[in-house]
C-alpha cells in the first residue's frame, strides 16, 4: 500500500501535514524533495490529517513534494556486519561502507518484564581506579557522568570504550561536535577497539530530529546483541542534547511545557531509554553509561534532576577528575564483596581520610596552625590525587588496591587509618614501597 | 443490549480519539483492535460522540478507522482469595505468568486473569440459608496463608439480600458458585468467591470511620519516637534523589507491624522492585515465622512501562488494600513514588490540551491527591471488628525543592511529613529524615513532652553549631558546648540507625521506650564537665559505648554489661537534672 501523496498541507518547524488514509501511528514515510530524500515519522493522526516529523528537517521541502508511506515504523538492520561501522542518527552509513538492509528490526520496542530481571552480580572492569575501586560499574547498571562543558568527559568515555571488559561497545553520539566525533573515531582506531564498536553518531550540524533517534537505535541494536549472549556497553554522549532536542520539538508542536520549557514527559522519555539496561538471565546484558552535561553546573536543572531519579547513581566529573564525594554507584555493594576482601574496607578508609584531608586544607587556607596529623593528611591528599584520582592512571583493580595500601603506608601508621587490624596485618606493605 | 462500538479518528501519543455509536461512560474500559491485538484503554473525556481514551499500551500501529469495542465496565480489579504474594502490573496482570507466556519482554495486548482459576480453596460457609445480608457481610471463609480470608457479599450489592442457597464446606475454585442470594425485588444472583470492583471508587461497606489513634510501629526509631504514624493514618516522604526514599520504604515494608503490606512501585526503577521480588520470598517475618512474601502484594508499574497504566497502578493498589481491610486486617500501602503518578496525570492533561496549572500540572491535581490519601483510614466494620489502611507515599520533588505542587498538595492532606534531607544523606546520616523540618500529628509510644524536650535540644544544638562555625569552639561557652554535644549524641545514637546491622535495623517499641529513657537521662542531666575537651571526650566515649549497645541483642549479657557501663558513666558526671527535665520526669511518674 505504498500510496504516494503529493500535496503537503502545512509545514511548521520540522513537522509537515498531509491528508492521507490507511496510515498507522508511528509509521515511516519517505519525503522526496528537490534536495534529496528524507525519512519522516508519523507523530499525530487527526482524521485524515497526518502530521509527520521530517528527520532531515522541513527546510527546502515544498508543498508540492512527494510523500510515500512505507507501512512500517523505524527499523534498523541487525547483523554482525554492523561491527566496526559508523552510522548517522537514521541508520545511514557515515563511513564509506555499504548501506545495510538485511534483517531489519524495529526500534523502541517494549519494556522488559520486571519479573524477568535478576539482581546484578558482575562488575565491569575499566582500569580506572576511581571507578573500579571506589564506585564500581556493574553489569546492567545505568549510570550518567554528570559534568559541565569543557570537562574531558568524551576522553573518559573513549578510555572506557577501549578498556572496559565487555564484548561490544555501542557509541551513541548526540549533538556531538564534529571534532569530538573524529576524536572518538581516531582514538578507537588507534587503540584497536573499532572492530568491537558500533557508532551511531548525530553531530551538532545534523538535523535535530535525528538526535532523538540515536538512543533508540543504539539500544535496539544493543538489545538484539544482548539476547545473543553478548555483554554490551552503550555509551551515550551527550544526553543533555537529547533532552534539548525533545524540548525543541515539543515546543514547535505547541505542547504545554512543564519545567523550564521541557515537555512534561521528560522523565518518562529518559526512563524508557535508561531502563533498557538489563541483565538477561542465561544470556547477555546491556550496561548504559551516559554523559549529562549540567547547564550552569546546576544539579537541580530538570535534565540532571530527572536523570538522577532514574539512574543507579552518578559519576561527577570535575576538574578533570572523578569526584569521590557525590559520585555513587548504587550497585557497587552487589559486587565489591566478591573482589578481594580488603576492597570495601580500603575504599571506606581512603575516602574517610580524604574527607579529613579536605578539612585540613580548609583549616590551612584559613590560616590555622597545622598539627602533625594535618601534615600527614596533606601528604596523603596530594598522593591520593596524583596517584589515584588522575584520569590518566590505568591499572587493574588488584594493583589499584595494592597502590592504596602503599599510599596509606607512605603517610600513616596502621592504627591511624581506622582499618581493622586483621586487614592491616595481612595487607600493610612490609617494606615501605617508593610510591 | 448490543455493546457500544466506535472507530478511531485520531492518535496523539498515548491518547486516542474515537467516534462512538451508542452510550459510553467516563472511565469506561474499551479495547482498540489493532491487527490481531486488543489494546486496553480507558475513556477520559466525552464530547458528543467523540471520546478521548488513554491507552494502557504503546500506541504504535494504530490507524484511523480501527474498530473499538466498549465493555460497559469501569476500570476494575478482581478481588478474591489468592491476591497475596502476587506480583501484578498496574492493570493487575500477574507478571510472572506473563513472563512464562511472553518471555523477557512485556507484549502488548495480553491480559491474564489476576486470580488463578485453577487453584482450589477450602471454603467454610458461615452464612445459612435464610440469612439476611448486605454488602461486605461474610458468606464464609477460606484460609489464605496465615490469614482467614473472608468471602464477602460483593460491595456493589444494593440493600439487603436473602441467602437462598449456600454450598457445603469443601474445595472450590474462585469462579465456582458458592451461594445464591435474592434481593428485595426477588431477583436471584449467583455469587462466587471473587468479584470485581472499580478501582477509582472507594470501598465503603463498613459501619463507620474512626479516628486513627493506635500507632503503626515501623521499628525505625526516628519515626516511632519523634514522627509517629497511626494505623489508618497517612504520611509522606519527600526527598531529592539519592536521599534514601526507596531504602526507607523497603525497610518499612519489611519491619512494619501490620498484617499486610501492599507495595505500589509506581514509575520508579525496575531494579528496586527486583530486590524486593527476590528477597521477600527468602526473608522470614519474625512475628509469623512465614516468609514476608506471604503478607505482601506488589503492584509494579516501573518507569519504562506505559504511562497510563502507571496512573491506574496506585488505584489498583489502594483497592486491594481496602479489600483486605474489610476482613478486619491492618494494611499498609507504600506508594513509591506519587510524583510519577502525578506526572502521568500531567502528561494526559497536556494531551487533552487542558489549561495547565502550576508547573503544567492539571488544576485538579490537589483534589485527586487528596481523594487518594483519603482512602486511608481506620474503620469499624459491620461485624464490629476494626480494619485499617495506612498510606505512606514518597514524593520525588523536582530539584529536591519541597515548594513544588505535588509536595505541597500532599502536605495538605497527610498526617505526618517525613522530609528527607540531602545534607544528611551526603553526610551518610541514615535514615536521612530531617528531625526538625518534619512533623507528625499522631501520638507515638513516648510522651510528647519528653520528645519535645529532646527536639528542643536538637534545635538549640543546631543553632550553637551554626554559631560555632563563626566564632570557633574557643568562643563558645561551656554550657552551650555541652548542649551541642548532647544534640550530636542524640542524633548519632538515636536518630541514625544502621539498616544493615541485624539488631539495629529494627528496634521494637519496648526497646525504644527503654533506650529513650536512658537517652533522656543524659539529655536532661546537669553534667559536671570542667572543659570543652573533657566534654568532647566524655561524649565521644559515651557515643562509642552506646553504638555498641545499639548493636547488642535485647537483654543479652552484652546488652546488660554495656548498659551498666553507660549508666555508670552518666552517674559519675551527673549532678541532678535541669529543672524542666526534672518536672517532666516527675509528671511522668
Amino acid at each position: 500500500m505504498q500510496k504516494v501523496y503529493n500535496r503537503i498541507e502545512s509545514i511548521a518547524g520540522n513537522v509537515i501535514t498531509v491528508s492521507a488514509t490507511g496510515v498507522k501511528y508511528d509509521d515511516l514515510a519517505l519525503v522526496t524533495a528537490r534536495h534529496g530524500e528524507s525519512l519522516a515519522q508519523v507523530i499525530r493522526l487527526n482524521g485524515e490529517k497526518v502530521s509527520l516529523q521530517v528527520f532531515t528537517g522541513a527546510r527546502g521541502i515544498s508543498t508540492g513534494d512527494e510523500v510515500r508511506f512505507l507501512g512500517h515504523s523505524m527499523q534498523i538492520s541487525f547483523t554482525e556486519n554492523l561491527l566496526g561501522r559508523i552510522f548517522d542518527g537514521s541508520g545511514r552509513p557515515r563511513d564509506n561502507g555499504p548501506t545495510l538492509e538485511e534483517n531489519l528490526v524495529e526500534i523502541g520496542g517494549p519494556s522488559v518484564n520486571p519479573a524477568m530481571r535478576i539482581i546484578p552480580r558482575n562488575m565491569i572492569r575499566t582500569g580506572i581506579p576511581m571507578i573500579d575501586v571506589f564506585n564500581t560499574l556493574v553489569e546492567s547498571q545505568k549510570l550518567p557522568i554528570f559534568s559541565v562543558s569543557g570537562e574531558p568527559y568524551n576522553q573518559l568515555l573513549a578510555r572506557i570504550a577501549m578498556q572496559a571488559e565487555v564484548d561490544l561497545i555501542i557509541l551513541g553520539g548526540i549533538g556531538l561536535k564534529y571534532d569530538d566525533y573524529l576524536f572518538f573515531k581516531e582514538t578507537l582506531e588507534e587503540g584497536g577497539a573499532l572492530s568491537r564498536t558500533i557508532f551511531f553518531v548525530h553531530t551538532a550540524s545534523d538535523p535535530i530530529v535525528e538526535a532523538l533517534l540515536v538512543p533508540d537505535i543504539s539500544l535496539a541494536v544493543a538489545e538484539k546483541f544482548a539476547l545473543q549472549g553478548k555483554r554490551v556497553l552503550v555509551l551515550l554522549t551527550d544526553m543533555t542534547n537529547f533532552a534539548d532536542a525533545m524540548k525543541e520539538i515539543a515546543i514547535t508542536m505547541e505542547q504545554v511545557p512543564s519545567n523550564r520549557g521541557y515537555p512534561g514527559d521528560l522523565y518518562s522519555q529518559l526512563a524508557s531509554r535508561y531502563e533498557k539496561a538489563v541483565d538477561f538471565e542465561g544470556t547477555g546484558s546491556i550496561t548504559i553509561l551516559g554523559v549529562t552535561t549540567m547547564p550552569g553546573d546546576d544539579v537541580t536543572h530538570p535534565i540532571p534532576d530527572n536523570t538522577g531519579y532514574i539512574t543507579e547513581g552518578q559519576y561527577y566529573l570535575r576538574n578533570g577528575r572523578i569526584e569521590p564525594f557525590g559520585s555513587l554507584s548504587r550497585l557497587k555493594q552487589m559486587v565489591n564483596k566478591d573482589t578481594r576482601k580488603d576492597h570495601r574496607s580500603i575504599m571506606d578508609a581512603m575516602i574517610t581520610l580524604y574527607a579529613a584531608f579536605k578539612e585540613s586544607m580548609e583549616k590551612k587556607s584559613m590560616g590555622f596552625r597545622m598539627t602533625e596529623w594535618d601534615d600527614k593528611l596533606l601528604k596523603y591528599g596530594s598522593l591520593f590525587e596524583t596517584k589515584m584520582m588522575d584520569l590518566s592512571v590505568n591499572i587493574p583493580l588488584e594493583q589499584a588496591l595494592d597502590l592504596g595500601w602503599e599510599i596509606l603506608a607512605e603517610c600513616f601508621e596502621p592504627q591511624e587509618t581506622g582499618l581493622r587490624s586483621d586487614l592491616t596485618q595481612e595487607f600493610w606493605p612490609k617494606v615501605k614501597a617508593e610510591v | 443490549m448490543a455493546k457500544t462500538t466506535g472507530k478511531v479518528i485520531g492518535v496523539n501519543g498515548n491518547m486516542v480519539s474515537v467516534e462512538v455509536e451508542g452510550d459510553v461512560s467516563l472511565n469506561e474500559v474499551g479495547y482498540i483492535l489493532v491487527n490481531d491485538q486488543k489494546l486496553k484503554s480507558e475513556i477520559i473525556r466525552i464530547r458528543g460522540s467523540r471520546v478521548e481514551m488513554q491507552v494502557f499500551e504503546m500506541t504504535r500501529g494504530i490507524g484511523i478507522g480501527d474498530p473499538v469495542e466498549f465493555t460497559d465496565q469501569l476500570l476494575a480489579v478482581e478481588l478474591g482469595p489468592g491476591l497475596l504474594s502476587q506480583v501484578y502490573d498496574g492493570l493487575q496482570n500477574p507478571l510472572p505468568e506473563l513472563a512464562q507466556q511472553c518471555g523477557f519482554f512485556l507484549q502488548r495486548g495480553i491480559y491474564l486473569n489476576a486470580l488463578d482459576r485453577k487453584k482450589t480453596w477450602d471454603f467454610a460457609p458461615t452464612a445459612k440459608v435464610g440469612d439476611v445480608l448486605s454488602a461486605g457481610d461474610s458468606l464464609g471463609t477460606v484460609p489464605e496463608g496465615i490469614f482467614t480470608h473472608r468471602i464477602m457479599v460483593p460491595f456493589d450489592v444494593q440493600g439487603s439480600v436473602t441467602v437462598e442457597k449456600i454450598v457445603s464446606p469443601g474445595v472450590y475454585t474462585v469462579d465456582s458458585e458458592v451461594a445464591v442470594v435474592k434481593d428485595s425485588k426477588g431477583k436471584s444472583a449467583a455469587l462466587t468467591m471473587m468479584f470485581e470492583w472499580p478501582v477509582k471508587r472507594a470501598i465503603t461497606a463498613y459501619a463507620e470511620r474512626l479516628k486513627p489513634v493506635d500507632q503503626m510501629v515501623t521499628k525505625v526509631r526516628i519515626i516511632d519516637t519523634f514522627l509517629p504514624v497511626a494505623l489508618g493514618g497517612t504520611y509522606c516522604i519527600p526527598g531529592p534523589f539519592g536521599a534514601g526514599k526507596t531504602v526507607l520504604q523497603q525497610v518499612t515494608s519489611r519491619n512494619a507491624e501490620v498484617d499486610i503490606v501492599i507495595i505500589a512501585a509506581c514509575g520508579e526503577r525496575a531494579g528496586e522492585v527486583v530486590e524486593t521480588l527476590k528477597e521477600f520470598p527468602e526473608l522470614l517475618d519474625p512475628k509469623t515465622g512465614r516468609t514476608l512474601m506471604e503478607r505482601t502484594v506488589i503492584i509494579c508499574n516501573t518507569s519504562s512501562m506505559p504511562v497510563a497504566a502507571r496512573e491506574a497502578s496506585v488505584y489498583t493498589a489502594v483497592t486491594i488494600a481496602e479489600y483486605y481491610r474489610q476482613m478486619g486486617l491492618n494494611v499498609l500501602l507504600l506508594a513509591d513514588s506519587t510524583s510519577r503518578w502525578a506526572q502521568a496525570m500531567r502528561e494526559m492533561s497536556g494531551r487533552l490540551e487542558e489549561i495547565p496549572g502550576e508547573e503544567a500540572f492539571p488544576a485538579y491535581l490537589e483534589s485527586v491527591i487528596a481523594s487518594f490519601y483519603e482512602r486511608a483510614g481506620l474503620v469499624r466494620l459491620k461485624d464490629g471488628n476494626n480494619g485499617s489502611v495506612t498510606i505512606g507515599g514518597t514524593v520525588s520533588p523536582a530539584g529536591g525543592n519541597f515548594e513544588e505542587p505535588v509536595t505541597q498538595a500532599t502536605l495538605k492532606v497527610v498526617g505526618a511529613f517525613h522530609g528527607l534531607s540531602r545534607d544528611r544523606a551526603d553526610a551518610r546520616k541514615y535514615p536521612s529524615i530531617h528531625p526538625l523540618d518534619s512533623w507528625s500529628k499522631y501520638q507515638g509510644c513516648i510522651d510528647t513532652k519528653q520528645t519535645d524536650y529532646a527536639r528542643n535540644i536538637l534545635f538549640r544544638g543546631n543553632e550553637i553549631n551554626q554559631m560555632m562555625k563563626v566564632v570557633g569552639e574557643e568562643g563558645t561557652s561551656l554550657e552551650d558546648y555541652v548542649v551541642y554535644q548532647k544534640s550530636e549524641f542524640l542524633d548519632r545514637v538515636y536518630l541514625q540507625q544502621d539498616s544493615f546491622d541485624p539488631v539495629d535495623a529494627s528496634v521494637d517499641v519496648e526497646r525504644q521506650t527503654y533506650i529513650f529513657g536512658i537517652i533522656f537521662d543524659i539529655l536532661g542531666a546537669q553534667l559536671n564537665l570542667s572543659s570543652q575537651k573533657e566534654a568532647r571526650d566524655f561524649f565521644s566515649n559515651l557515643r562509642q559505648n552506646f553504638l555498641d549497645f545499639n548493636g547488642a541483642e535485647w537483654q543479652s549479657p552484652k546488652f546488660k554489661e554495656l548498659e551498666k557501663v553507660i549508666r555508670d558513666m552518666i552517674q559519675e558526671k551527673k549532678d541532678g537534672f535541669d529543672s524542666v527535665a526534672q518536672s517532666l520526669l516527675a509528671s511522668a511518674r
